[in-house]
């Protein structure tokens, strides 16, 4: 057989051709993600941006699309994440920081630690049903904002609970030692030491976990939110002793997602451009929490130093 | 005067002293308490499954008193919102098959290329800003996602079908597609990194290129990482809900041709849901036993995927 100098050279530019042709392809599918999301900002943007106005913001749904608001929709979302949060918060980092630095090596911590990978893969939905079969009528929460809150709670906990083990997990082992070697207890030493250098990287989890959150929909269809509501809950602080009511969390609700299917469903034109105007007030928010907790993720990662 | 000053911060610390026992005793109990609250934490995550499979299991179980197994396996019509109602899930079962095919046949090769570039091509400057880009599209809220998928693509592609109706499923599979990209390649990327540097630096030394070692070497090595990607991209498809209940329309249809409108599984329960119907009917009851096949697809998936990376696991 013959091989020459030349041959193996051709093979050898061939080759080097080819792993520069992939560098394309693998821009180019980077790509296909980037520009879809141009494309739908860009297409919600131009459909949507004339109907944002402060009216949008401050009118309840109509029937008349020129005079439809999300004004129930975003009063609903800010309600049903206080709920979120004040649940999924402390739940989640409470069971992260019991399975980095308590759980002892058992078939029960191992149990927990498979649950929670595979309740990340649940269908959202699923969630929904369970809640409509527990909270609704089990529990008797009814159709309310409580129950919405407690369910995007549930949905968003496996997320918050892996972010705080990560960062928990970052925390060097001499930490906590040397926080031992003062008579430090174990609480004491996660409270005061271990808890604040990971605060960086729980506040992202959390932040990427209700951004999900806000854009859920199915789930809180699924618990029978309204899709058309013209009336607000409940205040919670009234101008009368005992000045705070939690009566709204009795109430029926909307969120913004919803509102928005519920005019993208519609046939008529006009409404799909109120839902591009929600859509687009909706992608500013998840863009935002999302910009907001890279920034934090890039900002602890830099500040602290081992 | 001052002799007296000292005895008294001497006996004040003498105090404090004999107190410890008692503290600490206070302390323990404390410490005790804190675990046991966090152990709670932790241990609700079991609730949950618990009560999902509860929940699941009891509605579907009423439903099944009143509907056949068999009819409800084999029937082809799902008409439970009609006067004579028919309960086959299969027409459902369909819709969600398709358009998780051709998600998957969009997701699949993309997100495996980009996972191939990003871990073997891309420098450490480039990756740092593709991937919280792609990232940022798992984090768009799903009807967004349906909105596109409805006004934006299927005008698009009937510009080259003209036939394809106003609701379809493949527009819904390839937004959802698209949509699921960053799962299939973020996990497949890992599970490359993970891929031990001697494995590769072998790989070169035998005069390998970097396609070829990604490959040959890479994804063979990585494959049980690469089909959990998989695993878990089908799972997101699967579920996904409000992309097809906006696009692809709520009639149930039995078919396989993606050019037509179906309803899926979720979109199913979606539209079950938006109605006011009483608890406790079989209408009501059917979408458990919707959620109950859906979390059957996803098991039966799910434990193909464990059998697969079992069967092909590498161990370095």
């Amino acid at each position: 057989m013959d091989i020459s100098k030349q041959t193996i050279e051709k093979h050898l530019s061939g080759n080097r051709r080819f792993d520069a042709f992939f560098t394309v392809v693998g821009l180019l599918s980077t790509f296909v993600g980037m520009i879809t999301l141009a494309a739908l900002l860009f297409d919600l943007a131009s459909d949507g941006l004339g109907r944002i106005s402060p009216q949008f913001f401050i009118s309840f749904p109509s029937r008349f699309a020129a005079q439809a608001g999300i004004l129930s929709a975003w009063v609903g979302t800010v309600l049903v994440m206080i709920v979120t949060a004040l649940a999924a918060i402390p739940m989640g980092v409470g069971a992260g920081v019991y399975l980095e630095e308590y759980a002892p090596k058992n078939w029960l911590t191992g149990l927990i630690e498979i649950n929670i990978a595979n309740l990340a893969g649940v269908p959202s939905i699923v969630y929904g049903l369970m809640a409509l079969g527990l909270f609704v009528y089990q529990f008797g929460f009814g159709q309310s904002v409580l129950s919405a809150g407690l369910t995007l709670a549930l949905l968003i906990l496996p997320i918050v609970i892996v972010a705080t083990r990560e960062s928990i997990r970052a925390v060097p082992l001499s930490m906590r030692e040397a926080a031992y070697a003062l008579g430090a207890t174990k609480w004491q030493t996660t409270k005061d030491h271990v808890l604040p250098y990971s605060m960086g990287g729980i506040l992202t989890g959390v932040i990427i976990a209700l951004s999900r959150a806000i854009g859920e929909t199915a789930p809180l269809i699924t618990i029978g939110a309204l899709t058309f509501i013209a009336f607000l809950p409940d205040p919670p602080i009234k101008g009368t002793f005992p000045f705070i009511s939690f009566d709204w969390l009795w109430s029926p609700f909307s969120v913004m997602p919803i509102q928005m299917f519920n005019w993208v469903s519609r046939p008529q034109q006009e409404f799909h451009l109120n839902a591009a105007a929600t859509g687009l007030i909706l992608m500013g928010m998840t863009l935002l929490m999302n910009a907001v907790a890279i920034y934090f993720r890039y900002r602890f990662r830099k500040r602290i130093k081992w | 005067m001052k002799t007296s000053e000292a005895d008294a911060g001497y006996l004040a610390a003498q105090a404090q002293v004999r107190s410890i026992p008692t503290n600490l005793t206070v302390q323990k109990i404390r410490e005790r308490a804190i675990e046991f609250v966090m152990f709670l934490c932790a241990a609700s995550s079991i609730a949950i499954t618990c009560g999902i499979v509860w929940v699941l299991l009891a509605e579907s179980w009423h439903f099944f008193r009143n509907v056949s197994l068999f009819d409800f396996l084999t029937d082809t019509q799902w008409t439970v919102l009609f006067e004579n109602p028919r309960y086959g899930i299969m027409p459902l079962v369909t819709g969600t098959l398709v358009t998780s095919g051709i998600a998957l046949l969009v997701a699949l090769p993309l997100g495996t290329t980009i996972a191939i570039y990003l871990s073997e091509y891309a420098n450490a400057r480039v990756r740092e800003i593709l991937k919280p880009v792609l990232e940022l599209l798992s984090a768009v809220p799903t009807v967004v996602f349906g909105y596109f998928a409805l006004l934006f693509i299927t005008p698009m592609l009937q510009n080259v079908l003209p036939d394809l109706p106003g609701f379809n499923m493949l527009s819904a599979g390839i937004v959802i597609g698209i949509m699921i990209i960053p799962y299939v390649s973020s996990l497949s990327e890992d599970a490359m990194k993970a891929v031990p540097v001697n494995i590769r630096e072998g790989s070169y030394a035998m005069g390998a290129t970097r396609f070829q070692t990604a490959v040959r070497v890479l994804i063979p090595s990585a494959f049980s990482g690469i089909a959990s990607a998989y695993v878990l991209g089908f799972s997101r498809a699967v579920g996904e809900t409000m992309v097809v209940a906006v696009a692809a329309g709520t009639q149930p249809n039995l078919t396989l041709n993606p050019m037509e409108g179906a309803a899926t599984i979720t979109a199913y329960i979606v539209q079950v849901s938006l109605g006011d119907l009483p608890h406790g009917s079989v209408a009501y009851q059917s979408i458990f036993a919707a959620g109950l096949t859906l979390m059957g697809m996803t098991l039966i998936f799910n434990i193909g995927g464990y059998l697969l990376r079992k069967r092909y696991r590498e161990i370095y």
